[in-house]
This record gives structure tokens, C-alpha cells and sequence, in this order.
């Protein structure tokens, strides 16, 4: 888009790289906000169906659909209050903490091919590092509010969101070794093709610690069964008790980005991004990689592609909080410590060992070779290949190198 | 792709510049987000030593970082960035962790060292300074921070380093038939140290056995301890021995 600005449409350098900037900015808010208010609708609505209610029918006309921006004027209007024993600069900053941290993940999320804010060498790192830090803003918010509810759910918040980083970084790992790179989008587009080379059906290992990271990704954004830092029924509503109005909102547009957010990264990594099961571009002779505006409808359908897969794991999110009661904080302990971790080191190693055994696949010539999709930096100026020798993962990179 | 992407991201913060009506395009960009990152790290910097509450010095000791990071990044070096993200500013996270437990105590809710430690501490920082100024001026020629020497190749070249293979190395190597090594050695060195401190912490972390049964347990009539452990079962009217207190942190330590 720069490269546009600058060279059809004239303007300075400098401007055209700051109205770029501010659109992936805008443009990513936009799905923040928009995406909260959509999905705290279809909360209320799902929760409803599941508990055989009917939730909101009314404010909008039909089903409700007016009622998230009902309540965005509610929380608007809500009186700004403040506990008196609590240290004010911690208290007002701990909610933009939270935010800004579920924000700052997004900017290296890719939506399709080349839509992303800022494609980074060590995206799936980088996503990981910024969305442990969202848990500073709740225990800030904790320890400010001067509450001891607000402290014991802070407590608890850390204790676990330290603890399922570790299994969460280790199914993590899979993906990242099948793809031999930690770029979101080298990821993702290794994936193209039939629906059997998406890394879900890769080998059975894989197969098991997408369900594994299912588990650890509700766990450290805090959701049912794993929302131990509010607990309702014991701590009143944990770390956010002393909160509220435009604040408080600003805890749960940051839970609802980061639903969204490992809901995508699930779909990057092991769902094939934003490939559909079905290779519809290839097959018309399409491909996503060059400029025309044909290409440029091909990205638009994988950003649908994308959208509608972490939509729907937002949606299986939903549908678990509302099925399985809470744990108490030894379960999930437990579920971390002795049964997460574990599997996920077995499935790690298996994964591993199947990629030796069965290097193409086990049905031969349905994987797409290794070598055909290489990471940006390899590729030259002018989309020459750069002379450097392309590490894959089919055991002949040391043979090529040497 | 990298230098442009690049430029996207610190674009975000050009913002608040142009409305001083600089000349814009005479600018280096680069020096001033070099600058406002530097300036970040620096004031937060000040701001840990000057807060004397643990909780917002831990704060501050996060933008900070977070703000090195950030001159990470800008330099290219995505890899090191997001490990200072990982490490540091998550590292600062079970330090906060502390904090907060510390200060339930009254001596430390209010940090303030003596005048004896201030002169200590200001000793330390400004011999400290001295040898970094005269590191930083001992460097003959400042190179000029500039866009077109970052390209950030920096994970995937890494890593098959690590194991050896310097899928990077150097051309010239290459044509008179040197074999450029990776560091495979001095990886698994730190990766065996770092193994033994993780079996170690986990050896003194461990939940200590009990060799005698407590008074309680053994005033209780249902007693029997079990061969070669001391699991004890209690009676029902007494409470279960790993109390609820100590797994609402992190479901039983010592």
C-alpha cells in the first residue's frame, strides 16, 4: 500500500508510510471493537439457547442484535468510581495495560496473504511473548484495588498464566518444526492445498495437540472453565470487582481480542490460515502471490477463510464456558502440570519422529514438496532467489549444506 | 518486504511529530524513533530507582524494557526483541508477582535506603557510567542508523546455527573451502546448565516428606501410615493436610 501511494497517487515518502501505518492501525482496532460487540452479543445468545432461555429479543428489532451498543451507552454513562484505599495511577492504568497488550499481539497476525500489520521473521514468537503480558494489567488492576477479592483473583490469574505457558509454547513448537519457520505467514501458506495438508490431519501427534492447545489457549485467555481470576461464585468478580463502567469494558474488549486472537492462531497453525479445505484459487489458476486484481479477490476470500475459522473457534470457546462447570485452582493445576505438559512433550517427540519416518506424507504426492514456499528474507530484491541454501524439514539440509 | 514493514510499524508513532511543522522529509526517521524509544527506556529507567513502592518500581521496570524491546526491533532484530519481550518483561512478571506478596508486610510497603546506601548505590551507577562513556566514545565512527541496512534474516539462520549449520555463512568461506561451523557445542553446554539449574530448583522446591507423624495425626485414632511414605489418613472431621492456602498460589510448595 505505501509502495501505491508513493508511486501512483505521489505523496512523500514519509506520509505515505504514516497513512499506511494508521490504516493497519484503524483497521485492526476496527476488528477489535467490532468483533467484541458482535461476539458479546452471540455470548448472551448462546449462553441463553444453552441454558434453554430465549436471551435478548428485543433492542434492534428482531433477535437482539442492537443489544452490545445498548449496553456500550450503559457502560458510557456509568459513573467512573474509584475504592479510596487504592493507588490511583496503578488502578486508572492497569485496564490499558490489558489492552494494549491484546493489541499489540494483533500487529503481527496475518488475515490472508500479506494482510498483516507487520510481517515479522519470529511471528508466532512474537504473538506468544506480547499475550503473556496481558496478565500484567490484572494483576495490576488486583493489587491497586485495595480489595481482597480483586487480590486472590490476580493471584490466581498468575499462578496460571505463568503455568500454561509452558504447555502452550510446547504445541506451539509443532507447527513451527513442520514448517521449519516461525513466520505466520510461511506457516500458514505451507498449508495450501487439499484439506489434508493442513497440519491438524498431518500425523495423529498433531492431531492430538491441537486439542492439547485448545485446552492451554482457554486457559491463559482466562476463560470457562479456566476463569478461576473472577470466579463469581466465590471471589464476587475477582481481579475487575472495584471496577467500572468504560474501564471495566476496557478488561473485556481485551478478553474478547484475545479469544480472537488464539482462535486465529490456532487456525494459522494448524487449520491451514487462511486456505479453505478446498483449493478453489489453484484450481481456476489463481494464485495470491502477485498484484492484479483477480489475485487480490483470491486474498480477499482466504481473509474470509480466516475470519470464519476463528469466528468459529470464538464460538467453541463459548460453547465450552457455558457446558463444563469451573475447576478449582488444584485442577487446573493439575491439568496443566501432570496432563498438558506431558502429552504435549510425547506428542512433540512423536511429531518429530513421524516427520523422519514419513517425510512426504503417508500417501505420496498429496504434501506439497518441501522447498517450494521459502520465507521472505530468501527471497532477493526483485523476487530473485537469494544463493543460500533453503532449510526443510525432510532431512536433507545438512547433506546440501556440507 | 522487511525494510518497508518496518517502517510501517514505527510509523505509529510519527504521529505526534508532524504536527510540530518540522521539515519532515530532511528527517531521519530512524534516529527519532531511535530517540523516543531511547528516551522511553532512560525516563522509566530513573522512574524504578526515584519509586520507592515495589509494585509501580516493577511497572516501570516493564515499560522500560518493554521500551528496549522496542529499540530492538527498530534495529531489526526481531528475534532478540521478542526475547526481551519473553524473558525480561515476562521474567518482571513473577518479580510484580513477589511484590505484591511482599508488601502485605509493612517494612517493605515503602522502600526508602539509608543515605549510606544511596552514596553506595551512586558510587556503583556512576563508575559504572564512566566505563560504558568510555566504551561508547573509545568507538572511532558512528555509523548513521539507516533504513537499508536492515534486513532481519534473523530466526531462521539462527537456529540452524545453533545446530550447526550456518546456512548464512559467508561466501568467501565457502569459495576457498572452509566450512563455516555453527555453534552446536556452546548450545548444548548452556542447554545441559540450564537443565541441571531446572532438576535443582525443582530438587529444593520439592514437597518435603514428613519422617515423623504430626501430634495431631497422632492423637487421632485412624492413623496408619503407609509402607515406605507417610501418607496419613486423616479422620473426616479434620482438615485435609495440604491446606487451601497454600494452593491458591500455586497448588503446594514447601
Amino acid at each position: 500500500m505505501a509502495a501505491f501511494l508513493i508511486n501512483s497517487v505521489g505523496l512523500p515518502e514519509w506520509l505515505a508510510w504514516t497513512i499506511t501505518a494508521l490504516v493497519a492501525a484503524a483497521l485492526i482496532l476496527n476488528v477489535i471493537a467490532g468483533g467484541a460487540l458482535a461476539f458479546i452479543w452471540a455470548e448472551r445468545k448462546i449462553a441463553a439457547r444453552i441454558q434453554d432461555r430465549l436471551g435478548p429479543t428485543r433492542t434492534g428489532g428482531r433477535f437482539g442484535w442492537l443489544q452490545s451498543l445498548a449496553d456500550g451507552i450503559k457502560l458510557l454513562a456509568k459513573e467512573d468510581l474509584m475504592p479510596d484505599g487504592a493507588d490511583g495511577m496503578l488502578f486508572r492504568i492497569a485496564p490499558y495495560v490489558s489492552f494494549c497488550a491484546s493489541f499489540c499481539a494483533f500487529i503481527a497476525l496475518p488475515f490472508a496473504f500479506d494482510f498483516v500489520g507487520q510481517r515479522l521473521n519470529v511471528g508466532v514468537f512474537f504473538v506468544i511473548a506480547v499475550l503473556g503480558l496481558e496478565v500484567f494489567g490484572v494483576i495490576l488492576a488486583g493489587y491497586a484495588s485495595a480489595s481482597k477479592w480483586s487480590l486472590f483473583g490476580a493471584m490466581r490469574e498468575a499462578a496460571q498464566v505463568v503455568s500454561y505457558e509452558v504447555p502452550l509454547g510446547m504445541c506451539v513448537v509443532v507447527p513451527v518444526m513442520l514448517a521449519g519457520s516461525m513466520d505466520l505467514v510461511t506457516i500458514a501458506e505451507k498449508q495450501g492445498g487439499w484439506l489434508t495438508n493442513w497440519y491438524l490431519f498431518h500425523d495423529p501427534f498433531t492431531f492430538v495437540i491441537f486439542w492439547v492447545y485448545v485446552t492451554c489457549a482457554v486457559a491463559s485467555v482466562n476463560r470457562a472453565p479456566f476463569d478461576l481470576a473472577e470466579a463469581e461464585s466465590e471471589l464476587v468478580a475477582g481481579f475487575h470487582t472495584e471496577y467500572s463502567g468504560l474501564r471495566w469494558s476496557f478488561f473485556f474488549m481485551a478478553e474478547y481480542a484475545s479469544m480472537f486472537l488464539v482462535s486465529a492462531l490456532a487456525a494459522i497453525l494448524f487449520m491451514g490460515g487462511w486456505n479453505g479445505p478446498v483449493p478453489l484459487a489453484a484450481l481456476a489458476g489463481l494464485s495470491e502471490g502477485t498484484g492484479d486484481t483477480a489475485h487480490y479477490l483470491v486474498r480477499v476470500v482466504g481473509l474470509a477463510n480466516l475470519l470464519t475459522k476463528a469466528t468459529l473457534g470464538v464460538l467453541f470457546m463459548m460453547w465450552i464456558r457455558w457446558t463444563l462447570p469451573r475447576l478449582r485452582i488444584d485442577q487446573v493445576m493439575t491439568t496443566c502440570l501432570k496432563y498438558c505438559t506431558p502429552i504435549a512433550a510425547a506428542m512433540f517427540a512423536g511429531a518429530m519422529l513421524w516427520q523422519l519416518a514419513f517425510p512426504g506424507g503417508l500417501i505420496p504426492g498429496m504434501a506439497r514438496p518441501a522447498g517450494e514456499i521459502r520465507e521472505g528474507w530468501l527471497e532477493g530484491p526483485g523476487g530473485q532467489s537469494a544463493p543460500v541454501v533453503v532449510p526443510s524439514v525432510d532431512g536433507t539440509v545438512a547433506k546440501a549444506v556440507r | 518486504m522487511g525494510n518497508e514493514s518496518m517502517i510501517s510499524l514505527s510509523g505509529m508513532v510519527m504521529a505526534p511529530v508532524l504536527a510540530a511543522g518540522l521539515p519532515l522529509a530532511a528527517i531521519n526517521w530512524h534516529s527519532v524513533l531511535f530517540l523516543l524509544f531511547a528516551s522511553l527506556a532512560s525516563i522509566f529507567a530513573v522512574g524504578v530507582v526515584l519509586a520507592d513502592n515495589v509494585v509501580r518500581m516493577a511497572l516501570y521496570l516493564v515499560f522500560s524494557l518493554a521500551a528496549t524491546a522496542g529499540l530492538f526491533f527498530l534495529a531489526g532484530a526481531e528475534f532478540i526483541g521478542a526475547m526481551q519481550l519473553m524473558i525480561y518483561v515476562g521474567g518482571t512478571l513473577v518479580l510484580l508477582v513477589f511484590g505484591v506478596m511482599l508488601t502485605a508486610q509493612a517494612p517493605f510497603v515503602s522502600i526508602k535506603p539509608s543515605a549510606a546506601d544511596r552514596a553506595l548505590a551512586g558510587l556503583a551507577g556512576s563508575s559504572l557510567l564512566v566505563v560504558l562513556l568510555a566504551a561508547a566514545l573509545s568507538v572511532d565512527s558512528w555509523q548513521r542508523p539507516g533504513l537499508s541496512e536492515v534486513t532481519a534474516p534473523t530466526a531462521t539462520p539462527l537456529g540452524m546455527a545453533l545446530l550447526g549449520m550456518r546456512v548464512d555463512g559467508p561466501a568467501a568461506g565457502a569459495a576457498t573451502g572452509a566450512v563455516a561451523n555453527g555453534y552446536l557445542l556452546p548450545f548444548e553446554i548452556v542447554s545441559i546448565h540450564l537443565l541441571v539449574v531446572l532438576v535443582g530448583a525443582a530438587y529444593l522446591a520439592r514437597a518435603k516428606r514428613r519422617r515423623t507423624p504430626r501430634p495431631i495425626d497422632a492423637a487421632a485414632s485412624a492413623v496408619s501410615v503407609v509402607e515406605g511414605s507417610t501418607r496419613v489418613e486423616l479422620p473426616a472431621a479434620l482438615p485435609p493436610r495440604s491446606g487451601s492456602a497454600s494452593a491458591l498460589v500455586s497448588g503446594g510448595s514447601k
